[in-house]
């Protein structure tokens, strides 16, 4: 009887064993498959002069280097709007309203809302808004605000939950060393808090990177290099894109980019979760 | 002697006196019909005692009598939660500490505070002394290193740490960490110190030491220490003041000099505490 039952346990902890294990390879095995996908078409395309020569014959030939410059400048843009007022913002939820307060209620809600609208949404609000109405046409410093409106509610929310995992103790003792609030603030909080400004930091550039349909009516297609922010130019996705669906033959020349993409994409990650890590570590030893 | 205030003395860093002159008992904060909510919920109503200056103050009594709260109400750190409300009277030398005018800054720095759970701030041993005291307005470097020594040597930490006080505070034991934390305190010579439990989260050892230490600081400072060690408090302490829970609130059951309190109690349910009979 015992024996039978604990037969009977074996046997669902096996199944359950197996289909945890077999749920986890199967998101290893999509992720692997699907780089090592874009590596393999990609790789041999991949050469300096393919990071820095301009595109040629509607990207099937040529590489990618006025694209390259046209999204670190979108991406410069959309992180110098978005940085301040982001962590301004999660230091005022976080530090200086309750819960309950209507204020808090109402921001937080507004951010959820935010970060659940479609990105082609946020394209169609940055053409009507940034390009038609202030007048900034389809331009790297349009598609870039309207970025930063995307990763705006990301980065705030894991801004806010970094200052909220800052222990309290830190705050009390503070407090009764008769430190003000400002003080506290700078010198210990936003210290503490940079691991979850860092995590929204990654989360937000990736999002921003890998956006195609907010860029597309704001930024533009036009693959020159600029020679300002008031110039349109193409993002790297956009790039993707259209040698996929819109320039036959330039699988090629797409599967490279994606790899670019994808590699950059990784390092900001690594990066991030590298300085998480040493960050407080650095602090100690070098203030 | 140690002087009381650091606007009243030239040297206000100076190092302990190991034997320094009594003081006359006089008191140095008075509280009076103090009463402290929680939104709607009290934590206790209705206190009114006297601390005496450099003198150990111990309040005992069972968990969620409100001690703490009382304690924190002392420096205002209540100010700091949402919807606490205190009301009554504190008197700090004088100075109506309840004020809506009261400089909180000052005041905290007039009075510190150690915590149950040592917490130094997550930098090096030095940056921990040395921040609050340039947020006090000391910049020259040369008094900012013979403080930290003092206040390491006053603690006792000294020998410990002086080849490293670049290494990150959180590496130290529990008992240098809390002792860091008294230390911190210290730094800013404050004439009164709030003790939450101030050992419970040490080992024996550790805890022996900071008791000690807290018995030294006694004449120099007046201190106020939540202990839920009657041995301890016993030990250490000049006054006690027992605080019980009735009709769902802290009140202050009986204050006394420590030896009365322990050795001829009045009310019935402080015998029954320091007997261990109840609590």
């Amino acid at each position: 009887m015992v024996k039978t039952l604990e037969r009977n346990l074996d046997g669902r902890e096996l199944f359950a064993s197996i289909l945890v294990w077999s749920a986890a390879a199967l998101v290893t095995a999509t992720f692997c498959w699907f780089l090592g996908d874009i590596i393999w078409h990609g790789l041999s395309q991949i050469s300096w002069t393919f990071l820095t020569a301009p595109p040629r014959n509607a990207g099937r030939e040529g590489g990618i280097g006025p694209i390259l410059v046209s999204t670190a400048l979108i991406l410069g843009v959309c992180l110098a709007v978005s940085l301040p007022i982001g962590v301004g913002t999660a230091v005022l939820l976080a530090e200086f309203t309750t819960d309950a307060s209507l204020f808090g209620r109402l921001t937080r809600r507004s951010l959820d809302v935010l970060s659940g609208v479609p990105s082609i949404v946020f394209g169609l609000f940055g053409n009507a808004v940034f390009c038609k109405m202030l007048g900034l046409g389809f331009s790297i410093l349009s598609g870039g605000l309207t970025l930063a409106c995307m990763v705006l509610p990301i980065l705030i929310r894991s801004t806010e939950e970094g200052f909220r995992a800052v222990p309290a103790g830190y705050r009390l003792s503070a407090a009764a060393l008769g430190l003000s609030r400002t003080t506290t603030l700078f010198h210990l909080l936003l210290p503490a808090a940079v691991p979850g400004l860092l995590v929204g930091l990654v989360l937000g550039v990736g999002r921003a990177t890998a956006e195609t349909a907010a860029l597309i009516f704001t930024s533009g297609y036009v693959d020159r290099m600029p020679e300002s922010l008031l110039d349109s130019g193409r993002a790297l996705s956009i790039h993707i894109f259209d040698l996929s669906m819109n320039v036959s033959g330039g699988d090629a020349n797409a599967y490279a980019s994606a790899l670019v993409l994808v590699a950059f994409l990784l390092l900001i990650n690594g990066t991030a979760s590298w300085l998480a890590e040493h960050w407080l570590h650095r602090r100690i030893v070098t203030i | 002697m140690r002087p009381s205030t650091p606007a009243e003395g030239t040297q206000p860093w100076a190092p302990l006196d190991k034997n320094p002159a009594r003081y006359v008992p006089k008191p140095f904060i008075e509280v009076e019909q103090l009463s402290l909510h929680y939104g709607q919920k009290p934590a206790f109503h209705d206190v009114t005692v006297s601390i005496n200056k450099g003198c150990i103050t111990a309040l005992v009594g069972p968990s969620g009598c409100g001690k703490t709260s009382f304690l924190t109400s002392l420096n205002r750190l209540t100010d700091l939660i949402p919807g606490c409300r205190v009301s009554g009277r504190i008197r700090l030398d004088g100075l109506d500490l309840l004020a809506p005018n009261t400089d909180v800054i000052r005041l905290r720095r007039r009075i510190g505070m150690i915590f149950q759970k040592p917490n130094p701030f997550p930098l090096s041993i030095r940056k921990n002394l040395e921040f609050p005291l340039r947020e006090h307005g000391l910049r020259d470097r040369e008094q900012i290193a013979i403080t930290i020594e003092t206040v390491l040597r006053d603690v006792g930490l000294w020998d410990e740490v002086k080849d490293r006080l670049n290494a990150p505070a959180l590496a130290l034991s529990g008992g240098q960490q809390q002792r860091l934390c008294m230390a911190r305190a210290l730094a800013l010579s404050p004439e009164a110190l709030l003790m939450d439990e101030p050992c419970s989260a040490l080992d024996p050892l550790s805890s022996g030491v900071v008791e000690d230490l807290i018995v030294g600081l006694r004449n120099h400072y007046t201190i106020l220490i939540v202990t839920h060690n009657l041995a301890q408090a016993r030990r250490i302490a000049d006054y006690a003041a027992l605080f019980w829970v009735q009709n769902g609130s802290g009140q202050l059951i009986e204050t006394g000099t420590a030896k009365q309190i322990f050795e001829k109690p009045r009310d019935p349910l402080t015998a029954a505490y320091v007997s261990g009979m109840r609590g």
